[in-house]
């Protein structure tokens, strides 16, 4: 028996190097989340984990847990790599996750109203102006709109990593259209059936909850004057490459999967096309970026969205989830001001730190960023998907002096962060259980209240070394498991 | 009286029922042509079941003269020709990817695997499976769909549109099986009675796993006017072609008054006239105005109901 669990102690041939382990604790012996979950690990056999590996990845090819890769030829179905090493989290720990994400989401919502109202913040000079009215996803066809509750982000996905020193760091806000909860309850649905011995009288908090509490939150946004709305999730279709999630969720809402096609606007209120004729619709859950929504009000030459939606919408007869123009609040220049938002609306020190961020746009950071360019990764603003980064640790000298000139021209279009040092857990690879670095999102639901899935989408990096999560680059994904102590 | 339903599904869940039901009656007609193909007309046999499809031109364009092996591929496994099993899987599966949110999950899982195992065969005209084997294989993976969907599918309208494609196409598909051995032996007059035509008969019987049934009915003759007229016009056989009209023209109705969808009156009105006739109808009296002539109209009029359903509930607009 091992009496101390500190860090790569625990599994022959374990080493975390030095990173924060997610099941065995911290370089410094910091306290692990479960004592019960090592001593499992430790005594599975390697050869029997790979097989029921192989046996949950067969079964999630099967069932459709799917994205769907699309080649010139044909159509291929992928799963998402499942890792079937959990990543456990305890109860206190999660305790501050739960407030944190909670209390980011309130922000975000109180910013939002604003910025779509009086624009306080930006008067009073917290937020320089440009960078809101500027912004490309800011939608000024929403000024003046009150939203049911004043909630503008009734789905958040909050990315979470952690560093070494083992405190979560918020990374990004995704307050537009986040994905991955499907995977959070269907892995869950897998490690349960291929590891019930594992996950026994372990505590367990279940996660099948969320679809029901989204449908609620949904019908306490709809509006008010209707006593049964009729929620339905709007999908740009199955080539959509996140489809399987669409129609999770639909499922677990039991509500109607419709796509543009299947919607019509008349008088300004929304239909449905069923069998029986036309058929009202409330609320509506849409998957679709707001420029593809509604092609009388945004991009004229979208096929997916719905002629006069946002007409409908404007004039309350229709809630759309989450609202138009929250991309203005999940922006990486607005992130970097998250600590003030917070601060000015709530009062409040933010729960969950922010990743050490640098704002170009202001002296201070600016000089700081190109004194330590080489230690830093910069981000230009208004961006997504990792386009124009620089990695300062794996550029060369030229690149460097290249980038050097693009900021030094444009410094408010630029944020630098130091390079987080990701936690790993361990994870299967090649028949060996080596440390893989992981990140977190937890989901929040919001409509009067906030809700937080005990639970969230693990990403995990499977190359060696790899601090890459995204899925589209080789990434899978773990069962997280948020303990009841 | 129920929920919504959204116009799109229905026709989805409609199609997803032809499919599947399509995809077994063509192993049931390709294992069929198989028995007659081993007589001395085996070639012709062959070139008879792309007559009996409309399938010629589409055909020989691909391959040409037709040789027993390019048309079982063509019929089985040829992903090019939107008529072979392999594709009308793919078409039924397609169907159940769009129902996945409304379908039970064991619904879909099953028809997923069962494309994806049909996919996995690698095959061409020069390296075809074992016909009775795949054919089997095909017609047990369609009834385990049918048995799983019996058994899980929820009963609202989404079942009713379920059976209303299940039982027309089922009534078209069997038209054609009649239709096989017509075109199979061009009666002449020295085979009708022969050996050869009451084993082809048997045969076609068999494929549509009426054989037993049609000795209880008829326990010491087989002729081929009692078993065209037991395929086209026995009531209680689950394939005949009455008892499928007759299934139509139920859910149909259900759909009118049970769930107070009343678009659907026309298309019940061209049901309920063929229903009529084929009870009113005897074998004798179809045979001698023309076997053929009569299974071509009846073809006809299962399209003009599919098409009155796609107007009063599918949203086509024709």
């Amino acid at each position: 028996m091992t009496d101390t669990l500190g860090a790569g102690a625990a599994l022959p041939g374990y080493d975390p190097n030095g990173f924060f382990c997610e099941i065995f604790g911290g370089p410094g012996g910091d306290a692990a989340p479960s004592p019960a979950i090592q001593e499992r690990l430790k005594r599975l056999d390697v050869g029997d984990l790979t097989q029921r590996a192989q046996a949950a990845s067969d079964e999630l090819f099967n069932l459709g847990i799917t994205f769907t890769v699309y080649t010139e030829r044909e159509a291929i179905d992928r799963i998402l790599p499942f890792d079937v090493i959990p990543r456990p989290i305890g109860a206190a720990e999660w305790a501050v996750i739960e407030a944190g994400v909670k209390q980011r989401v309130q922000a975000l919502n109180l910013f939002l109203h604003d910025v779509y109202h009086e624009q306080k913040i930006l008067k009073d000079g917290v937020i320089p102006k440009p960078l809101v009215l500027g912004n490309k996803n800011y939608r000024p066809q929403m000024q003046g709109l009150d939203l049911p509750h004043g909630t503008y982000v009734h789905i958040c996905g909050v990315d979470l990593v952690r560093g070494g020193d083992g405190a979560f760091r918020v990374l990004e806000d995704n307050g537009r259209t986040p994905s991955g909860v499907s995977y959070v309850i269907e892995n869950r649905h897998m490690m349960l059936r291929v590891f019930p011995d594992l996950a026994r009288d372990i505590g367990l908090r279940p996660v099948d909850e969320y679809g029901a509490r989204l449908h609620q939150a949904l019908h306490e946004v709809a509006p008010a004057e209707i006593g049964d709305p009729q929620v339905v999730l709007l999908s740009p279709g199955v080539f959509n490459s996140a489809y399987f999630e669409h129609i999770f969720l639909a499922r677990e809402m039991g509500v109607p999967l419709v796509e543009g096609r299947d919607l019509e606007v008349e008088d300004n209120r929304v239909y449905m096309r069923t069998t029986a004729g036309r058929a009202p619709v409330h609320a509506i859950y849409r998957r679709i970026d707001d420029d593809f929504l509604d092609p009388k009000t945004f991009r004229p030459d979208s096929m997916l969205g719905v002629p006069g939606l946002f007409e409908a919408y404007a004039k309350g007869n229709v809630t759309l989830a989450n609202a138009v123009g929250t991309g203005v609040a999940d922006d990486k220049a607005v992130y970097a001001y998250m600590p003030r938002v917070i601060d000015y609306y709530l009062g409040e020190e933010p729960i969950i730190q922010n990743v050490e961020t640098h704002i170009c746009g202001e002296a201070e950071g600016l000089r700081y960023t190109l004194d330590n360019l080489a230690e830093l990764v910069v981000k230009p603003v208004g961006e997504s998907g990792g386009y124009g980064i620089l990695i300062g640790p794996q550029a060369s000298r030229e690149e460097l002096e290249q980038f050097r000139a693009k900021l030094t021209a444009d410094p408010a279009n630029f944020i630098s962060q130091p390079v987080v040092s990701l936690s790993v857990c361990p994870t299967l690879v090649d028949g060996r259980i080596e440390p893989r670095h992981v990140d977190l999102r937890p989901f929040c639901l919001t409509g009067r209240d906030s809700w937080v899935l005990p639970g969230g989408l693990t990403r995990v990096a499977i190359k060696r070394g790899s601090l890459v999560v995204n899925s589209s680059q080789g990434g899978g994904s773990k069962d997280t498991w948020v303990l009841t102590e | 009286m129920s929920q919504p339903l959204l116009a799109r599904y229905a026709s989805c869940i409609f199609w997803m029922a032809r499919y599947m039901e399509r995809a077994e009656n063509l192993a049931r007609l390709i294992e069929v042509n198989e028995v007659f193909a081993r007589d001395r007309r085996g070639a012709h046999n062959w070139e008879a079941i792309l007559r009996l499809n409309a399938d010629w031109e589409r055909f020989e364009k691909r391959y040409g003269a037709p040789s027993e092996e390019t048309v079982q591929y063509f019929y089985m496994l040829d992903p090019g020709h939107s008529g072979s099993i392999l594709s009308t899987v793919t078409m039924a599966r397609e169907n159940a990817r769009t129902l996945r949110p409304f379908i039970s999950t064991e619904m879909w899982t099953h028809l997923n695997e069962m494309y994806n195992r049909l996919r996995a065969i690698e095959s061409g005209p020069d390296r075809l499976p074992n016909i009775a084997d795949f054919c089997t294989k095909l017609k047990y993976g369609a009834q385990a769909h049918s048995g799983i969907t019996e058994g899980t599918f929820y009963r609202d309208q989404g079942w009713r549109f379920y059976r209303l494609g299940k039982y027309l196409e089922r009534a078209d598909q069997t038209t054609r099986l009649i239709d096989v051995k017509y075109h199979a032996l061009l009666p002449s007059p020295e085979d009708v009675g022969s050996p050869l035509d009451e084993s082809q008969w048997n045969a076609l019987l068999r494929s549509a796993a009426g054989y037993h049934a049609y000795r209880r009915v008829h326990p010491r003759d087989l002729t081929p006017a009692k078993v065209a007229g037991f395929m086209l016009l026995n009531a209680q056989f689950p394939r005949s072609v009455r008892y499928c009209v007759g299934e139509c023209a139920r859910n149909l109705s259900e759909l009118i008054q049970l769930f107070e969808l009343p678009r659907g009156v026309e298309a019940r009105d061209l049901l309920d006239a063929l229903l009529k006739r084929l009870e009113e109808t005897d074998i004798e009296r179809i045979i001698a105005e023309g076997l053929h002539e009569h299974m071509d109209a009846v073809q006809l009029e299962l399209i003009e109901v599919a098409r009155a359903l796609g107007r009063a509930y599918f949203g086509s607009e024709e």
